[in-house]
Parts: structure tokens; sequence; C-alpha cells
């Protein structure tokens, strides 16, 4: 990565869909721009567990377990107000909000900067 | 996807060519981010041998069903194939249920399958496809192991297993194994069957390659009994090592209690080698076999110091149930060799003990065990801060190069 940080224009709003991800090259390094609930998050695409690409894998609402008032399980669901990005090297899941792991908040992903104007998307790094 | 300029003013990006990982991704593309790691941790300044890695004979099924050397059993298996919509991949093999939840539903396709593209060549597919990874992992030497062929120690019936174990021995030397020097294995035994794995160490020994035999751990054996006794003295005779490759069951007592992969795959894959290691032990085999060089693979590695500590307490109060012992079970232990995958790494003072208990600089072996979906690269052992570089070396690839004469 350079040594002073550099803005640069990745795209047009609608290459970065709502749920959705874009993920470009910069010289040597690689990030991914995920849009969800309107907001813009990025990062790069080097995973916390072993350096994994993991802006590249799949994208699905974090998984929960109901349990119901007298302790006993309902079962999985999918709590459609989180969605993570999982490393496909090994599973690793991120909360594309705050690119932490549910169960390991120092498993984190390397955030960048991301803003829109009317031009499009930009990344700073 | 052809690259996108998306440069509009000053700087620049371009859209990246792969935008989702899936089964049809090519593996170079998928270890893109190891092959980086080969300069960031120097890598190609070390001998790199990967004790555990392999390949997927479901592809090339058919063709080890032709190496089926009885002609019923041929028949048998290929009209399988033929006239079961879903047996092309399976016929004969003893796929469990658990096995498709290792890719935890769609997150780590690498797991399913490794469906990339592959120019039509002579050269076999996957040969192409153990290349790629080898070199996006700065890999030297690989050896490689098959997959459903290492479920068959739980297959109902032995002389299915016997003539599928031959078939695919065959198969892998001829077809395999004399095209890329790089790639080495440890043959699967018949181990059911002393007769047939005596057969099979006489066919194989000297094959260029065959660096030594496998024993699938996932299996109702006693592995202590007399019966095995010529088989393990063959190979201490011939100075080949053996090793017990672990794998997972969904299917006995205590993880049939179990509704989480998570949960199966923890435990199984460790208490089949700790059940070998205990009869190994106890038995007195260390003592009965002292050249024969004994490895255990895939299991990691938390579960050696729990044996060591465990077995040692147990043996000074029943001394006479081991009469056969002559030190601590855990100096056999410490005399054995073990493979790296998965390695434990989350709490980091007890990684580092567990090296100090195994002699990692002496008997521990790197391991990616790629492309299943707990592999480790090779940067995960030059990345411990608390090895020291000869160590590093040494469980990277020369203790392998010593033990296999690479
Ligand atoms: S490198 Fe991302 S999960 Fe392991």
């Amino acid at each position: 990565m350079p040594a002073t940080s550099q803005r640069v224009y990745v795209g047009a709003s609608a290459r970065v869909p709502e749920g959705g991800r874009l993920v470009v090259d910069v010289g040597d390094t690689t990030i991914g721009i995920f849009r969800f609930q309107g907001q813009l998050y990025a990062y790069l695409n080097t995973c916390a567990h072993q350096g994994g690409p993991v802006c590249q894998g799949k994208i699905i609402p974090r998984v929960t377990e109901v349990i119901d008032p007298g302790g006993e399980s309902r079962g999985f669901a999918f709590d459609e107000s989180s969605l993570h990005i999982v490393c496909p090297w090994h599973g690793f899941e991120y909360d594309i909000k705050t690119g932490v792991h549910p169960g390991r908040p120092s498993a984190r992903l390397i955030r960048v900067a991301v803003d829109e104007t009317s031009e499009g998307v930009y990344v700073t790094f | 996807m052809s690259k996108v300029e998306l440069t509009n003013g000053t700087a620049s990006a371009t859209e990246h060519k792969v935008q989702q990982i899936t089964t049809r991704t090519d593996s170079r593309e998928i270890l893109a981010n190891a092959r980086r790691d080969i300069a960031r941790y120097h890598l190609d300044d070390y001998f790199i041998v990967d004790v555990d890695a392999h390949h997927v004979e479901f592809d090339s099924w058919s063709e080890i069903l032709d190496h089926l050397e009885n002609p019923v059993l041929r028949h048998n298996a290929k009209s399988m194939t033929q006239n079961w919509p879903n047996a092309k991949q399976l016929a004969f093999s003893n796929h469990p249920v658990g096995m498709t939840f290792q890719d935890v539903f769609g997150r780590i396709p690498h797991q399913c399958e490794l469906g990339e593209h592959v120019d039509k060549t002579d050269e076999h597919r996957d040969l192409t496809l153990v290349r790629r990874a080898m070199d996006s992992m700065g890999i030297k030497m690989q050896i490689v192991f098959p997959q459903p062929m290492l479920e068959m120690g739980l297959h109902p019936e032995p002389d299915i297993v016997t003539a599928m174990t031959f078939a695919y021995n065959r198969w892998f030397t001829k077809t395999i194994l004399p095209r890329e020097k790089r790639v080495k294995t440890l043959l699967c035994l018949p181990f059911h069957d002393p007769d047939a794995c005596m057969k099979m160490i006489q066919e194989f020994g000297e094959t260029p390659g065959v660096v030594g035999f496998m024993i699938t751990s996932q299996r109702h054996a006693g592995v202590h009994k007399n019966m095995y006794m010529r088989v393990y003295k063959e190979l201490e005779e011939r100075g080949l090592p053996l090793a017990f490759h672990a794998g997972p069951t969904w299917g006995d007592t205590m993880t049939s209690t179990m509704n989480r992969f998570l949960g199966v795959h923890s435990m199984s894959f460790v208490t089949c080698n700790m059940t070998h290691m205990t009869n190994w032990i106890v038995n007195g085999l260390p003592e009965r076999l002292p050249k024969l060089k004994v490895i255990w693979i895939e299991s990691g590695l938390a579960w050696v110091p729990f044996m060591m500590q465990r077995l040692d307490h147990e043996y000074l109060m029943r001394q006479s149930d081991a009469p056969l012992l002559k030190r601590l079970p855990s100096e056999y232990i410490r005399e054995m060799y073990f493979t790296t995958q998965p390695l434990e790494v989350t709490i980091p003072h007890m990684l580092e003990a567990t090296f100090k208990a195994v002699n990692a600089e002496t008997q521990l072996m790197y391991s990616s065990d790629w492309p299943h979906w707990d592999f480790d690269v090779p940067s995960r052992i030059a990345g411990i801060p608390f090895l020291s570089e000869q160590a590093k070396r040494n469980i990277l690839g020369e203790t392998a190069r010593k033990l296999f004469h690479l």
C-alpha cells in the first residue's frame, strides 16, 4: 500500500448494488466494497485468519438460533438485519457493517474509507 | 469476466476478475493470497514438503473402477455407475452423510469441488490441479492422498474394501505418480486383511514415489492385535513409515448424539487417532517395533499433550497392564511423528507448550490438507513467533525430507 493515502474512483454507484459487492484492484491492493441498508463499507481483501480472499466470499445473513421462553431451541433463523461476508478459505464470517467476527471481536477486517458522490463510489487508502 | 477499466479522472481501479469464488473458480485465483505470502514470508527460501494433501478421485472414479481385478466386482461397480443416476462417482464407496456438511453449506466452495477449467491435454486433470495448488503455496513436494477412499475403513463389505484399495492404488501409481516427481504418496492398506496388506506392501513397497503406507484411522479395529504384527514388521524391515490418517464419522456411539457437524468434526477426527495411539502404546508396540516410524496425520496437535499426561498418569498406577513399557508413555509419544494441520492456534501459550511437548523441532511436519475446508497455508508455520529459524525449516520440510528420504 502507498505511504500516502489516495482517493480512487472505483465506479458508478450502480456497480455496488444493495446487498451486493464490488471487488476492485488498485495497483497490488484488492478491496471489496459492500452496500447494506443503503450504506457503503469497504475492506481489504485479506482475512484476519490466514489472509484469505475474504471479500470474494459468500454474502449471507447472520444465522441465529431461536430459543423460546422455556429455554428450548426452536431451530435456526436468518437475521436479515445483519449481513455477513464469509471468507471462502475457511468460513470466518464478518459483519459487513463492522468488519468484526461475531464470536471474536479481535478477528476483524481492515477497513478502507469509502464515500459516494453523484459521480459514483470512491475509496481512500 | 474480462477486466473493466473504472477510471474516471486521476486515480484508477480495475474490477477484479473474480467477484465471488465458487466451485468453478481456478485454484490459482482461490489461492492468490497464498502466492502473495510466498514473498512476504520468503517461502521460496524453504524446502517445503506438504505431508498431507488430497486429490479428488471422485473425478476419476470410473477409471479407478476399471482397475478392479475381479471381473464380477468390476461389472457390478460399473453397472451401478451406468444405471444409478447419482452413483457415477460413488459406486462401491462409503460416502457418509456428514461429508457433504464439510463446506458449511456453500460457504467454503473448494471443499465441494475444484470444478475449474483445465485444458484437455495428455496430462491428467488431477495432476494439473495438484501442481496449481503446490505452486500457489510455494510447496516443493506434496504427499497426496485420496478423499472418499479414506472412508473405506467403515465400509460394511471387506472384500469390496480390499478390491477397491488395490484398484485405487494401482490406478494412482500408474496414472498420477510416475508423471510428477514432486508428488509422493503413502498408500492405503486394506488393514482388515493382513494377507492383503502384505501383498500390497510387496507389490508397491519399492514403487518410486511410494514413501510409506497408511492406515485410515476411522475404523473399529484394535491395531495391537497379533494378526497385524507381520504387517508392521514388514514395514519396519523395509524402513517404510506407517501413517495413521484420521477422518470423521457421525456414526459412532458418541458422535451419534451430536446435532452439529462442528462437534462431529472436532471430536471424531481426533478420537480415532487417540484410540489407536492408546492401543499402540499400552500394548508396547514401540518396544516391539523399535525402528518403525509412526506418523499421526490430520488430527491437529492439541490432543497430544492430553494423551501424554493421561496415559502417563494411568500407567504409573497400572504398570502391570502395560508390562512391555520401559518408559513413560509420553516418552514414546515424543518419538513419534505428527503433521501440523489443522493447527489449533487460538491460545498462543498453549500452542507453544504443545510444540515443546511433541518435540516439534524434530518430530513435526507441515501439512496443508488442501483442498479441505480447514486447510493451512505454509505461512501458518512461517509466522509462528516462538519458533527458531531452524525449527521452521525442519517443520516446513527438512524433517520430512529426512524421514521420507526425499
Ligand atoms: S483465511 Fe479467511 S477464514 Fe481462513
